[in-house]
Order: structure tokens, then sequence, then C-alpha cells
């Protein structure tokens, strides 16, 4: 850890804070008015705000998910710097994949 | 001098280097006796070759710390009443260290990741100009004067779970040397030291654990002072000043 993937860290958590709050209330939200799958996709589909919204979560988690497993590997497995390095980066660019995935199945109209 | 206390105390002192062992010595139980007194007992009555170190006996000098019951500590200001469990001890040399033979870790690593994290004042002056005044109140002298008191003892590097895990941590010592010396206004390596601790095994892999400062004899607080320096560094690599 240097300085530079401290502060993608720190940065990337501070901005999921607010954002996992506002996607828990969503959650709430949508159960609690008892909404169906199609009347959920009917408001996110087409719609800019979610697509933003979840797309800067995917993001952020990929990048701050990324950066600890990175740390996680090399402290706790025989991996060594590169190697830890390369496998966080492969699992933070799955995770983007699977993210972006879910966002355009969400999102596109 | 002291009375013997009831008893003796079942010793187990690790022998050897890295793949040396345990061997138990009875050593008589004395009252105020510390750990260092029970190390210097085998060696002068028991076993002459057990090799130990040690220099003030007074805890100012750092070199006596060792293993003691899993812990490490200062042994000749630690107790043996304090730490002996049901009259066991167990003494090995710090661990996070290479062995060089018995209870003698090698230091090297440790004094070497000291330097590598700019643990040598840079002077600004010569001994031709005037000392420069610098008040006790001044506010970065408070702060450096909160970790002037490390002895280099060890103990907190020996405790550092972060040090055992990864090879390139400078650990809790030798920042919070840095960190004394970066709330130096008379030091002239600032820029460099600050690099040095912002690079990777530098100030941000610490977990924050604060076992180092649990541990410590001096009641420092190297997390405390590893904090400084990961905000000093985020600040700097925020202005553009640092380039990792
Ligand atoms: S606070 Fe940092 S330096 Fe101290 S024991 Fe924990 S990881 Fe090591
Ligand atoms: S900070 Fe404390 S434990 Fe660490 S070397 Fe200095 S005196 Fe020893
Ligand atoms: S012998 Fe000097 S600190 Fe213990």
């Amino acid at each position: 850890m240097n300085v530079r993937l401290y502060l993608w860290q720190r940065g990337t958590a501070a901005l999921m804070a607010p954002l996992v709050l506002i996607h828990v209330a969503v959650v709430f939200y949508a159960t609690r008015q008892g909404l169906s799958a199609a009347d959920i996709l009917g408001r996110t589909r087409g719609s800019v705000a979610w697509g933003l919204f979840y797309t800067a979560f995917v993001a952020a988690a990929a990048i701050h998910a990324g950066i600890g497993l990175r740390t996680i590997l090399a402290e706790w497995t025989p991996l060594g710097a590169r190697g830890a390095a390369l496998t966080a980066t492969a699992f933070a660019l799955l995770l983007a994949g699977l993210g972006a995935r879910a966002v355009i199945a969400v999102v596109m109209p | 001098m002291t009375e013997a206390a009831a008893g003796d105390l079942s010793v187990s002192i690790w022998r050897g280097g890295e793949d040396g062992s345990f061997t138990t010595y009875r050593v008589p139980a004395r009252a105020s006796q510390t750990v260092l007194d029970v190390v210097t007992h085998v060696q002068r009555h028991i076993d002459p070759t057990l090799s130990y170190r040690f220099a003030c006996r007074v805890g100012m000098c750092g070199s006596c710390a060792m293993t003691v019951n899993g812990r490490p500590r200062w042994t000749c200001r630690t107790h043996v009443s304090k730490v002996a469990e049901g009259g066991k001890l167990e003494i090995a040399p710090l661990a996070n260290l290479p062995v060089i033979k018995d209870l003698a870790a090698d230091m090297s690593p440790f004094f070497e990741k000291w330097q590598a994290a700019g643990g040598a004042f840079a002077p600004t002056l010569t001994r031709a100009d005037p000392v420069e005044p610098i008040r006790p109140s001044e506010p970065d002298r408070v702060v450096a004067d909160a970790g002037i008191e490390c002895i280099n003892c060890g103990v907190c590097y020996a405790g550092c779970d972060t040090v055992r895990w990864n090879a390139d941590y400078v650990g809790p010592a030798a920042l919070n040397r840095a960190w004394t010396l970066m709330n130096d206004r008379r030091d002239g390596a600032q820029r460099e030291r600050l690099a040095a601790v912002a690079a990777d095994g530098g100030c941000h892999a610490c977990h924050s654990h604060q076992t180092c400062q649990d541990f410590c004899p001096q009641s420092l607080s190297p997390t405390g002072a590893i904090s400084g320096l990961k905000r000093m560094a985020t600040r700097a690599y925020l202005r553009g000043e640092l380039k990792p």
C-alpha cells in the first residue's frame, strides 16, 4: 500500500458510504411499497440518474475491493507483491464487468 | 541482598539458531527478580554458553528485549512476578527478526528499515552556525517530543502483525522516528523522508492494530505517529508534491 492506493481506497469508501445508504433506503422503499420487478424496471429503464448512480457504485466497489484484496493476498498468501497485484486487478475487472452487466440490464431501455 | 522467594522457577530458554529448541532450567526464585536476572543466572551459574544481549539494566539502552511467555518485553524492567505463569517462564529471542543464537536476534533488518524510512537527521546548519533556539512549547516540538523517547528496543517491531505478514513493511519504530523528524524544523530531508514513508511498505501499510503502542515499554504511540504520517503524506500527494 502506498499513498496513491491509500487515497483511492479511502476515497471510494467515502463515496460508497452515502451510495450504500441510498441503495438500502431504495430496497426498503421497494419492499414496503410491494413493488414488483416489472414496477422497478419500469422506473429504472432509461433513467440516466439511476444509470449514473449504479455505475458510480460499481466502479467504486471494484476499485475499493481490488485494493483491499491486493493487500490481503500480499500479506496472507505466498503470491508475492506482483502476483497479488495482478490477481487483485483481475478480480477488480471481474467485479466491474459483472457490475456493468447488472447496470446495463437494469437501466437500458 | 534479597531473601529467596518460595520455590524455584521453571525456565524454558530458546537455544540455538532458527532451528533450535527450548531447554528448561531450574532457577531459584527471588524477590524483585527481573527476567534479565533469570537469564543472567542461567548464564553465570548453569550454562556459560548462553548468548543474550543487555547493557544498561535500567531501561535505557534498548538491547535486552526478548519474547517472554509469548510477548515481546524489555527484560531488565520486567519483573518475574508480573509475567511468570505458575512459576513458569518461556524466554525466546524477539520475533520477526532472524535468530543469531539463543536469545540474540539479529537487529540488522530493524535498523536497515529505520534508515530506509529516513531515520537519520539531515542537518541544515554547520557547527560554525549559532544554535537555533527551539522552544519546548512550539506545536511541532510538542508533537516530536511525544515520540522522541524511543530506545529502539524492537518490542513494537516484534509485536506487529503487519511486520510479520509484509516483509517490506518498515515497522512502527522506524515510522515513529520518521514522524519525530518530520516535526523537526532543523531537518533538511523532509521531502525525501516523506517520499520514503509514503511508498509501498511505508506508513500506509499499517493496519492501526495498536499492538505496538500496547507493548511499547516507553508508552509511546507509534500508531499515532503513523496516522500523522498518513495525513501528512496524503496532503502532500493531493498537492502534487509526492509521486509514488
Ligand atoms: S498500529 Fe501499525 S505499526 Fe502498530 S502494530 Fe498495528 S500495524 Fe503494526
Ligand atoms: S517505539 Fe517503543 S517499543 Fe518500539 S522500539 Fe521504540 S521504545 Fe521500543
Ligand atoms: S538492558 Fe538496557 S534497556 Fe534493558
